[in-house]
């Protein structure tokens, strides 16, 4: 194998593992986001909801690179002030940081929307029965509404999911060392461009039909009883 | 924030805008009559017609479009037959490249939308259809395809939209669209919060209109299924 790509397949497979690394870090992050935004438009006050319905929209209406490109210069700037001020010195934003902080705001918004279908689907006579029980709010939402509503938004998640792993090509135009930005180094090195861009969207594929079977697990778990 | 930086540079934005716009709608319209019969094959019974489909239509929905646009416009250069062939005047060109890969994607995506319309007709339509005596390409003009495409509307809104947030892809490869002249306009200036958010600005204020266009539309064309 080695062979075939000229001893750089060690350095895509590199670049694979931040790939995925930023792909679950971003991840993690929409997940948190994305729980806070729908119990913002579900349960919060005139604010909250004002606030968690302007975020979707601007997520909605720009596009991803311009604001990993903003939060990757402009953080550079802000960073730079916060050093002045505080003597900090000079430090580097990193890549890594600018580009999974863009990656986990924009799903955020995404996941946010997939909860709040998802909670509002689930059944509210079993969230009455909570409250029957003498059950708090916060005991409800734990105890019943999120487990009965991660089954409604597996579909919506793993779809976000498939997305989010391609929005992470996007990290090599700020110069973080993914796979696309090694397949770049080693294609320009060898000028066989063509035969590492093709493997790298091998590997995208891969990835794909990896997170297809652990949908179709995860389906198969929460769907018991049903 | 100096946002004087940006007043001076309007027409370099406007003219991004221009590009940004252009690359839109022609890769929308050239996508929007591949994909037609691309779905009609694609939601066919014989997997000799429908699963050459399935695989474009998978590989381009599966991998990042930032890679298809690598490919077409880095990758083909590794070719020497092509950069000699008369082709090459084409494929040299971001421009050409950039509109190549947002077709051959839009095409892949709004198929697929398409198929699953196609595949939703009620069998009862068809079957008046042909009970009318309607040969297949009459029931698929008349029947089939007003419906499904009327019905598809509200997601090809989306995949509009999706095709504008991916135009910033011209960007990356050197061209200057909306995305490429703030970047200019960052470098020169090093005013990232005036030029980035100003171009997200101008990328709302196209995604609102959209979303309005596709509301007028859903209204006029949907109107049989209001409730």
């Amino acid at each position: 194998m080695n062979e075939i790509f000229g001893g750089y397949l060690p350095m895509i497979l590199k670049g694979m593992m931040v790939t995925i690394e930023v792909a679950l870090l971003s991840l993690l992050l929409s997940l948190f986001l994305g729980i806070v935004t729908a119990s913002a438009r579900l349960y919060g006050g005139t604010f909250a909801r004002t606030l968690a319905a302007t975020y979707t929209t601007i997520i909605r209406g720009v596009p991803d690179l311009v604001l990993m490109t903003l939060i990757f210069f402009g953080g550079q700037i802000l960073v730079n002030h916060l050093g002045d001020k505080f003597g900090w010195g000079y430090i580097d934003v990193d890549p890594m940081i600018a580009g999974i902080i863009t990656i986990g705001f924009i799903f955020g918004a995404y996941m946010g929307e997939t909860f709040r279908g998802a909670i509002m689907a689930v059944n509210k006579g079993q969230i009455e029965a909570g409250h029957a029980y003498g059950m708090t709010p916060l005991q409800v939402f734990i105890h019943i509404t999120f487990p009965a509503m991660i089954r409604h938004a597996i579909p919506g998640f793993f779809n976000n999911w498939l997305v989010l792993v391609k929005t992470t090509a996007l990290v090599s135009v700020i110069g973080l060392q993914d796979m696309v930005f090694n397949a770049k180094v080693a294609g320009d090195t060898l000028r066989q461009p063509f035969t590492f861009y093709v493997l790298v969207g091998f590997l995208f594929l891969l990835i794909t039909a990896v997170s297809d079977l652990a949908m179709r697990w995860l389906e198969r778990k929460y769907n018991v009883g049903r | 924030m100096d946002f004087s930086i940006i007043i001076d540079n309007l027409p370099l934005l406007f003219k991004g805008l221009g590009l940004t716009l252009q690359l839109l709608i022609i890769s929308l319209v050239i996508g929007f009559f591949l994909s037609i019969p691309l779905a009609i094959m694609a939601a066919s019974k014989k997997p000799w017609m429908s699963l050459p489909v399935k695989i474009y239509i998978y590989i381009f929905r599966g991998t990042p479009l930032l890679i298809q646009v690598f490919i077409i416009y880095y990758g083909f250069s590794q070719f020497e037959w092509l950069r000699e062939s008369p082709l090459w005047v084409i494929f040299k060109q971001a421009y050409w490249c950039a509109i190549i890969a947002f077709t051959l994607n839009t095409a892949a995506y709004t198929a697929e939308i398409f198929r699953g319309a196609i595949l939703q007709t009620p069998k009862g339509e068809i079957e008046a259809a042909q009970a009318c005596g309607m040969s297949r390409f009459d029931q698929y003009r008349h029947i089939i395809l007003p419906s499904a495409l009327r019905r598809s509307i509200p997601m090809y809104g989306n995949e509009v939209i999706f095709m504008l947030h991916a135009t910033v892809l011209a960007g990356v490869i050197t061209l200057v669209d909306l995305f490429g002249a703030a970047k200019i306009i960052n470098s020169r200036y090093y005013a990232p919060f005036e030029s980035f958010i100003s171009a997200g600005l101008f990328y709302l204020v196209i995604t609102f209109t959209i979303v309005f266009i596709f509301k007028l539309a859903e209204k006029h064309f949907l109107k049989h299924l209001e409730q």
